[in-house]
């Protein structure tokens, strides 16, 4: 049997990105997964990105990941949100063909060529002195290697529930794995239970679509990927629906019946996903609630009914769904379930995802107690880097708060723990203004080509479009526009008129005035197209120009925090004497053992007076 | 318990000098076997072997020499001010005494204590915390009733309740504005800019009145200026002096303070006023006396009540234009109206001249009339012109120093509102907002503000 360098145990978001991560930088990688038909799944919605999300596919792709490329290839439609705020809150979101998503990883997978795959359930880890020697195969078989990158999703001790139904699974017909938890907790590692939910599936042809109301792309497709990949020239509409009381009378007629109210799940759920008989007991006085009706592909009758996540049963889940206009006739493909599934509290982890516990062990996605498939792939292309780095004896590469909201996930995972399944918010960025999704590549993509993941091509394409932005800045600061040429424009835009010339970048600085406008002046658009007609390098340039106040505050802003990061807490320091940090404090800190006294202040139940006290004591 | 220092301190804890006493403090794991080296306690007993909160009379020794005759408190760990081990010895106040007395302690072991050293011990073995802490160093500056109350207050923790209040309500109004941001696919209700500005509104408010507290705070330490303006001899000093006698307060002669040579502190009631004595403001073509009147002027701008002293045995001429023009100079302040030697001239054709006055009082200050209603007038004032039944009070510079850096956070919300921009960067400012405040009552963590959007709307698309 071979001696691998990198093992991934997994083929879902997170294990695809490390195990690509880590084969493309030159580790001898072996993908073990349960069933070689499901790599690639998108087990909840039919969708990638959206708010916050949509920067960590960004910053995936600049890295050098293929989850961009992925989901630009296979989407069927695509809608950049939050427009109507700035750059910072553009977030771009695809709906997805599902079959050709997964097939499009499935592909980028197999051109990778030092990555083997195997078809098996892991039942146990092989660990001699804490340290990592591979993994155990259900006939007992040993694959060895230097290190092993679990990423189990929701598989690890699944149990499915619907209404009073309970079935023992990782996905909706997929055998659940076991043996995984049973081998960490002997080794010393905690456990938990989390729970999350996903809704009906519905075959479309029963719909009635003239009852709703449609949702449909933007007219011009972007991309998630910094690459010029390949996008699709049509696109499928998502259409919305509404419920109301009639259909929450007969939903709460389940409710005895309901695991999640029952009891009978004791995992914990996301507030930010609830199921809808979560909503309609939460928020009683709310009549009706909003529902999506998302393709689940290019060429599907397949419907996923976003927002409708229930376990509850499933002829209480179809009488209650009939109720909804538009749906009368509706036919189930499936009922919507809860799955509740075996995480590990990420607080066991150093910030490269290793364990503490066992050098050389990594977990990435719902493992840690994740939701969403941005979360798992960003940790996952965190974890495949560090196993690769330490397999060939280099530095481990962590990234700040203020440099990727991937780094903003993994600080928080790793310092503050999560009670329920952690998903990314903008307003969990202190330093979002930094974080948008246009310059992903200016903050990753050095990074990612100097640790040999990101293409040398994509390095060029980055310094082509920086150039072009300095030469656009040049030109613009030196070229003088006058009223006459002016006015005309400023009129159309609303905005005062002027009297004297002035620098063309002035007026690029003014909320009201976009660069098309401005570009509409002949001196400016011909100056400006010897230099680029480029959009994505206009944008740039308009970003900068129009927000340079704001992105220079948040960067000094930034700079307070490297203040407390360059604050080192020495490794063995003994926290019980200082009796005047909190206990729990003193418990949580020395059972996390962070670096510095940023990450320190950071740590729940630590409270900014015993940040002082830390202060205070490392003479500051 | 284990403490985290190795050493002991020892400072002399009452004010230098001659005094009718003087305390040593020590606090440290060694405080007890330094003590007992040269302390020789009447019933024999080493400190070692006491009760905590014990006091022991004996005598400190230089070998077989008495050096002096004390009292020694001592405090056993976990029950001191420090939480170390600790010992209060009262001695004689003679500087002699004091000093051999530190010396005595440091040959044995003890290290002389740095500034603040014992309040920072206390903070460091957890028994109070920062903003308790700094309550501690205002308690012990703390001269007056006033005073003390504000900072006892401070110290159970009164003050951090009232930010409690104002920071959840910051947090609420963050959690509006992110809402939008990070929720736009959601099917909720966004507020609206009239709620927020509602919103913002009060919480201003609420700030304000917690910073403009800060000049009562002020007030109550240092003493509420008194300005007190009338022509030389008028009687001024004559009114301090039976002000002095009537109230039994101590004119403050602390050791260290910088005072103008013309200001006396006097304590009515529980409250400390201070007086600064001015020039008289009547009109003169004198160039240095224009001088004096540029300066009189000064004080009363930066006095809260202004006593106006008028002699009735002399001619009133004058006095209507001068109070003109300290009204004036100085709009904000009111004006106490005293008529003195009122045993020698006849009030009430000056009272009838003085009318429109709103406090007008008739005293003689040589012979002691009108002195109570003199001093109820001025607490009576002080209560008008300061929140001074008010619990909370802010007495600490730098709670001050956050509370305005956050009132000006919220003005630059404000202007971002009314340009209409978007929501990440009025959340900049609003979060810098924060940030002051937590600095005082602890950090707001973004899961605090997620928190607040996932109790109050329905997420989850």
């Amino acid at each position: 049997m071979m001696d691998y360098d990198v093992i991934v145990v997994g083929a879902g978001h997170a294990g695809n990105e490390a195990a690509a991560a880590a084969a493309n930088m030159g580790c001898k990688t072996l993908m073990v997964t349960m069933n070689m038909q499901t790599i690639g799944q998108m087990s909840c919605n039919p969708a990638m990105g959206g708010v916050a999300k949509g920067q960590i596919i960004r910053e995936i792709d600049a890295l050098g990941g293929c989850s961009g490329i992925v989901s630009d290839k296979t989407m069927i439609q695509f809608r950049m949100l939050n427009l109507s705020k700035g750059p910072a809150m553009w977030s771009p979101r695809t709906q997805n063909d599902r079959w050709m998503f997964a097939e499009e990883w499935r592909l980028s997978l197999e051109r990778i060529r030092l990555l083997d795959f195997y078809q098996d359930m892991v039942v146990d880890l092989c660990v001699e002195n804490g340290k990592l020697k591979g993994v155990v195969g259900s006939s007992g078989q040993i694959f060895k290697s230097k290190t092993v990158i679990l990423t189990s999703g929701t598989f690890l001790n699944g149990v499915i529930h619907i209404g009073e139904r309970q079935l023992g699974g990782g996905r909706a017909g997929e055998k659940a794995s076991h043996g995984i938890t049973e081998c960490l907790n002997k080794l010393g590692f905690e456990s938990g239970r989390m729970k999350t939910g996903t809704p009906p599936r519905i075959d479309g042809r029963s719909l009635d679509y003239s009852q709703f109301e449609e949702q449909k792309g933007d007219l011009a497709i972007q991309r998630f990927s910094f690459t010029k990949t390949p996008i699709p020239k049509t696109q499928r509409s998502c259409w919305i629906a509404h419920t109301n009381s009639e259909v929450h009378d007969l939903l709460r007629t389940g409710f005895d019946r309901s695991p999640m109210f029952n009891g009978r799940i004791r995992g914990l759920g996301p507030r930010y996903c609830p199921s809808i008989e979560d909503k309609i007991d939460r928020f009683a006085d709310k009549s009706s609630h909003q529902l999506f009706i998302e393709p689940e592909g290019w060429n599907t009758i397949e419907i996923y009914l976003n927002g409708f996540s229930t376990s509850l049963p499933e002829e209480v889940q179809q009488n209650a769904l009939r109720k909804i206009k538009g749906f009368e006739n509706a036919k189930f493909f499936r009922p919507g379930y809860a799955i509740e599934y075996d995480y590990f509290p990420p607080t066991q982890l150093s910030h490269t995802l290793e364990t503490k516990k066992v050098e050389g062990l990594y977990f990435a996605g719902q493992i840690n107690g994740t939701t969403g498939y941005e979360e798992a792939a960003g940790q996952g292309i965190m974890a495949g880097i560090n196993a690769a780095r330490k397999v060939k004896g280099e530095t481990p590469i962590v990234l700040n708060r203020d440099e990727a909201y991937i780094g903003v996930l993994i600080d928080d995972l790793i310092t503050k723990g999560t009670e329920e399944p952690y998903r990314m918010f903008t307003s969990r960025a202190e330093y979002r203004i930094l974080l948008r999704q246009d310059n992903a590549d200016q903050r990753l993509t050095p990074l990612g080509h100097s640790i040999g993941l990101a293409s040398e091509e994509r390095l060029l394409n980055l310094r082509d479009k920086e150039s072009k932005v300095a030469s656009l800045k040049r030109a613009w600061e030196n070229v003088s526009v006058g009223p006459e040429e002016l006015n005309p424009v400023l009129e159309a835009a609303a905005t005062a008129e002027v009297t004297q010339k002035a620098k063309a970048i002035k007026y690029l600085s003014r909320p009201q005035l976009s660069i098309q406008q401005l570009l509409r002046v002949e001196k400016l658009r011909s100056i400006t197209d010897e230099i680029t007609t480029d959009t994505e390098c206009l944008e740039q340039f308009e970003i900068a120009t129009k927000y340079e106040g704001y992105i220079d505050r948040e960067r000094e802003n930034a700079k307070k925090l490297h203040r407390l990061e360059g604050i080192h807490i020495p490794k063995d320091f003994d926290y019980f004497p200082l009796n005047s940090l909190s206990l729990e404090a003193r418990h949580k800190l020395d059972n996390q053992r962070p670096e510095t006294i940023g990450q320190a202040s950071r740590i729940s139940g630590v409270s900014p007076s015993d940040v002082q006290v830390l202060l205070v004591f490392m003479g500051r | 318990m284990t403490t985290l220092f190795n050493d002991s301190i020892c400072a002399l804890s009452s004010p230098p000098g001659l005094g009718a006493i003087a305390l040593i403090r020590l606090s440290g794991k060694d405080t007890f076997k330094i003590v007992d080296q040269v302390f020789r306690a009447a019933s024999k007993k080493k400190l070692q072997d006491s009760a905590s909160h014990k006091a022991l009379f004996g005598g400190i020794y230089e070998g077989e020499e008495l050096i002096d005759e004390v009292l020694c408190t001592l405090f056993h760990e976990g029950k001191s001010f420090t939480g170390e081990e600790s010992a209060e010895i009262t001695c004689h106040g003679s500087p002699y005494v004091q000093q051999k007395l530190l010396s005595l302690l440091i040959e044995k072991g003890a290290r002389l204590a740095r500034a603040g050293e014992f309040t920072q011990r206390a903070f460091i073995n957890g028994r109070m915390d920062l903003s308790q802490a700094e309550a501690v160093a205002d308690l012990i500056a703390s001269e007056n009733e006033a005073a003390h109350r504000v900072a006892l207050n401070q110290m159970r923790g009164g003050f951090s309740k009232k930010l409690e209040a104002l920071r959840q309500e910051l947090i609420d109004f963050a959690a509006l504005v992110e809402l939008e941001l990070d929720f736009t696919e959601e099917d909720v209700e966004f507020a609206d800019r009239v709620k927020l500005y509602q919103l913002l509104d009060k919480i201003e408010v609420e700030i304000d009145v917690l910073t403009h507290s800060f000049a009562t705070g002020n007030a109550i330490r240092n003493g509420i200026p008194v300005a007190i303006v009338g022509e030389p001899n008028v009687g001024k000093s004559t009114l301090l002096n039976s002000l002095l006698k009537e109230e039994k307060a101590l004119v403050s002669d602390i050791a260290g303070t910088t005072r103008d040579s013309i200001e006396d502190i006097l304590i009515i009631n529980g409250l400390k006023f201070r007086f600064i004595d001015t020039a008289g403001i009547r009109e003169t073509q004198d160039a240095i006396e224009t001088m004096g009147i540029h300066r009189t002027f000064q004080k009363i701008k930066e006095s809260s009540i202004i006593l106006y002293m008028v002699d009735i045995s002399r001619s009133l001429d004058g006095h209507t234009a001068a109070l003109v023009r300290i009204r004036k100079e100085a709009p904000n302040v009111p004006i106490l109206l005293l008529l003195n030697k009122a045993d020698i001239g006849n009030v009430e054709p000056v009272l009838a001249y003085f009318k429109n006055e709103k406090h007008t009082i008739a005293i003689s200050a040589k012979e002691h009339h009108g002195l109570d209603i003199l001093s109820d007038t001025l607490i009576e004032m002080s209560n008008a012109q300061y929140a001074l039944k008010e619990e909370i009070v802010v007495t600490n510079v730098r709670h001050q120093a956050e509370l305005n850096s956050a009132r000006l956070d919220l003005g630059s919300v404000r202007r971002g509102l009314e340009d209409q921009i978007s929501g990440e960067f009025l959340a900049m400012d609003i979060r810098k907002a924060l940030g002051h405040l937590g600095s005082i009552t602890g950090q707001v963590s973004n899961e605090e503000i997620l928190g607040s959007i996932f109790g109050r709307f329905c997420i989850g698309k």
